[in-house]
């Protein structure tokens, strides 16, 4: 069997979510062994690539580089996970949305609460310009897989893989899956290590 | 005592004469969810999370009598499927942001969720500006995370006897309210017995001071008192 394309994408979050990736420890080695991490922060790649099999999106959808990137994302990819609250809800990237607008926001953080008062960055600069509200990934492209969480936890995006690994379809709500927490699962303390026995842990 | 008896999900059951539907199933072991139910207050059925199938009928099950005969389906997939857009639509309505939020672990929204297989919100957030109300010196009021279930109303009124709760406004402006939309640290009948803030399903009522997923509403101390109140039972 050919290696599993796999990538991840940061959006408009904490990187939390990609923690809690780095938190399913020793399977990381067995996950590299099926699978090949063809983009994501993680590594040195700067061009999202064709053909992707799988892929986590972290984070809402926040500015037009976000907007562009989750276009590509989605055009490139078999199966697209909405990976944490950011990516499934806006949660905290969206509180913002309630200011009505990019530009109260701005204004609040560079002009008002900025002592001595700056100067809001312009779209000429670096920084691309920000949407006037933040979305869900959902909101702008079909999404497969949802997995909420603040972050989802390392069993649960191993789950989540082992499933799509294997062809099975992805209903994780068995497995306690919840806004804003860590989203453990029940007995996931008992979960098997390797990825071949991995299929009895509902 | 008249005794009824009535089929729920197919299983024969007996409930007593002017027992609700909700009472009865729960008597006998089946669940339903609900969220602006509270037991020892009235019902008001409001969320309509405790909808059965009655008779082919859909019947909120906190306010039905049972009735001899009655043929109560719970958990139907028409069922299943309205509880799910009920709670959709209740996080759609305010801004919940459950990882930030004092009752993130304690909240019966975020368990109905959890419950009801929400992994998503299909419809469009509506993110309106809703008031924060720190000016009680114990308690505050987050309209963020208010569902108007009506339990502060109905504790602060049938329990305490206060009625310094009530609801004002319309479809989106609903609120709830402390004497005549005074700042509830203005509010001169609360007595800051705290029940409304034991009451409260989610996030909105809360303790001050609290920080995330710290405040824990104490069901346990407001059911003793419903008890004590209603069957004169006193711990000590």
């Amino acid at each position: 069997m050919a290696r599993l394309r796999l990538a991840t994408v940061w959006l408009g979050g904490c990187s939390g979510c990609h923690m809690s990736f780095l938190d399913m420890d020793e399977y990381l080695i067995d996950l590299a062994e099926i699978a090949e991490v063809v983009f994501s922060p993680l590594v040195d790649s700067k061009q999202y690539p064709e053909g992707v099999d799988v892929v986590l999106v972290e984070g809402a959808v926040c500015n037009v580089e976000h907007l562009e990137m989750i276009r590509r994302v989605r055009a490139n990819s078999r199966i697209l996970i909405s990976f944490g609250d950011c990516a499934v809800t806006g949660n905290v990237s969206a509180i913002r949305n309630v200011q009505g607008g990019a530009l109260p926001v701005l204004e609040r953080a560079y002009v008002e609460l900025s002592d001595p008062s700056g100067g809001i960055p312009s779209p000429s600069d670096i920084v691309p310009k920000l949407l006037d509200r933040v979305l869900p990934v959902h909101a702008v492209v079909k999404v497969d897989t949802f997995l909420p969480g603040c972050p989802p936890s390392g069993p649960m995006i191993r789950t989540a893989l082992e499933k799509v690994l294997t062809g099975e379809p992805i209903d994780l709500m068995e497995h306690h899956l919840s806004f804003g927490g860590y989203g453990r699962p029940k007995g996931s303390e008992h979960l098997p290590a390797s990825p071949s026995s991995s299929q009895s842990h509902s | 005592m008249a005794v009824k008896t009535l089929s729920v999900d197919g299983q024969l059951i007996s409930a007593r004469e002017g027992q609700t539907l909700l009472e009865a199933a729960r008597e006998a072991g089946i669940s339903i969810p609900t969220l602006c139910h509270l037991d020892g207050l009235n019902a008001v059925g409001a969320c309509r999370l405790c909808l059965v199938e009655a008779n082919g009928r859909l019947l909120p099950s906190c306010l039905t009598p049972v009735a001899e005969e009655m043929d109560v389906q719970t958990q139907t997939d028409r069922l299943q499927r309205y509880r799910k857009q009920i709670v959709e639509l209740l996080f759609a309505e305010r801004n919940h942001v459950c990882s930030v939020c004092v009752a993130n672990g304690n909240c019966e929204l975020q368990s109905l969720a959890m419950r009801l297989g929400v992994d998503h919100l299909r419809y469009e957030p509506q993110e309106p500006e809703c008031e924060v109300d720190l000016s009680h010196e114990r308690y505050g009021l987050d309209h963020n995370r208010c569902v108007l279930c009506t339990r502060c109303v109905r504790v602060c009124d049938e329990i305490e006897g206060a009625h310094t709760w009530d609801v004002a406004g319309r479809g989106t402006h609903c609120r709830v309210i402390t004497d005549l939309h005074q700042p509830w640290g203005d509010a001169s009948t609360c007595t800051s017995c705290g029940k409304c803030v034991m009451a409260c399903p989610t996030g909105a009522l809360f303790h001050r001071g609290s920080s995330v997923s710290e405040n824990v509403h104490d069901r346990e101390t407001l059911h003793a008192l419903i008890l004590a109140r209603e069957e004169k039972q006193w711990l000590v």
